[in-house]
């Protein structure tokens, strides 16, 4: 008994050793979506393009589409621009564009400098679209499988490594 | 009648209290919907800043969420619902309070566990303790020794 209540201490220490250890290590930015594995939200925007028509979920299915959020106006959306054209060029995932609160011309213009890998583009101008798939800053992006469900988010640019590691796969499983 | 304004102006300064970040514009005409909203707003967090609520950001996304929560009330739903559309997107997360559910039990109950330890290791401690039976009474040899150490000063 005596001995028991001089371990306590030591034993209580090591499981908030352990609660922090597993803490501190996650990085508190990333929210986890609770929107995974349930049908893409409802939602219609213009396009921003010509051609690009109504863009709404409704145009969702089929095939496996990576639903990028994005902005002229945000920085960390350049450094993911390449990685999204070199899909674009391989055509491994149909991509569909949310322009977030911006104006249609300098998002034009941006693809003009930069290169345009969309398939459609949508023109969020308030910002509402975002609010119902649980966007809270550019960029943002969704996985969503030929059923409509969204599967995956990757809040931030995708990175090369989140690429390769887990949405590639991902996409190649869902296209079967 | 100087200090009686002094005062009134006082009490209506600490009366209305910190604004937050509501913008005139926000504000809805109904005083009652707009307290609802309020309340709703300070229990809400900012998901960019992360802890501030919305009522308390400046951030551009906490304003549209605090327009929609009075959208969403003016069109006639109860707190709940205001909630939960804003649980449905972003998840507990978005609430300062995180709700009482299964994986939640150890957040809630952790303190009052604690508590308990603490309470339950400090009974085990006190009653090992021996009674206090106060200051040992000298020995003989002791005595004695006292009794020569004090004669001797005496003299000195």
């Amino acid at each position: 008994m005596r001995r028991l209540v001089y371990a306590l201490p030591l034993l209580v220490l090591a499981v908030v050793g352990v609660f922090f250890f597993v803490g501190f290590d996650r990085d508190p930015k990333l929210i986890p979506s609770p929107m995974i594995d349930k049908p893409s939200p409802a939602f219609a925007v213009p396009g921003l393009r010509g051609g690009d028509g109504t863009v709404g979920n409704a145009r969702f299915g089929g095939t496996v589409t990576l639903v990028n959020f994005f902005a002229s106006w945000c920085v960390p959306c350049r450094i993911e621009h390449p990685l999204l054209m070199e899909l674009a060029r391989a055509g491994t995932v149909r991509i569909v564009g949310i322009d977030y609160k911006d104006k249609p011309e300098d998002a034009l213009g941006w693809l003009r400098q930069l290169g345009d890998p969309y398939t459609v583009i949508g023109a969020d101008r308030d910002g509402r679209a975002a609010i119902d798939w649980g966007v809270y800053g550019v960029p943002e992006s969704y996985l969503v499988d030929r059923q409509g469900r969204i599967r995956f988010k990757q809040v931030g640019p995708i990175t090369e490594d989140v690429w390769r590691t887990t949405m590639l796969p991902m996409i190649k499983e869902l296209s079967q | 009648m100087k200090r009686l304004m002094f005062v009134s102006a006082l009490a209506a300064l600490l009366a209305a209290g910190p604004a937050g970040a509501v913008m005139p514009d926000e504000i809805l005409k109904d005083p009652v919907l707009e307290q609802r909203a309020r309340g709703i707003s300070k229990d809400l967090r900012c998901l960019v800043c992360q802890n501030q609520s919305i009522d308390d950001s400046d951030a551009p996304l906490a304003r549209d969420l605090r327009v929609i929560v009075r959208e969403r009330l003016t069109a006639g739903d109860s707190d709940m619902q205001v909630v939960g559309y804003l649980t449905e997107r972003y998840g507990d997360y978005v609430l300062l309070k995180p709700p009482v559910k299964a994986t939640t039990v150890a957040l809630w109950t952790a303190p009052a566990a604690f508590l308990l330890l603490g309470l339950f290791t400090a009974r085990t401690v006190l009653r090992r303790r021996p009674a206090d039976a106060g200051p040992v009474p000298l020995s003989e040899a002791e005595r004695l020794r006292l009794q020569e150490i004090l004669s001797k000063g005496g003299q000195a």
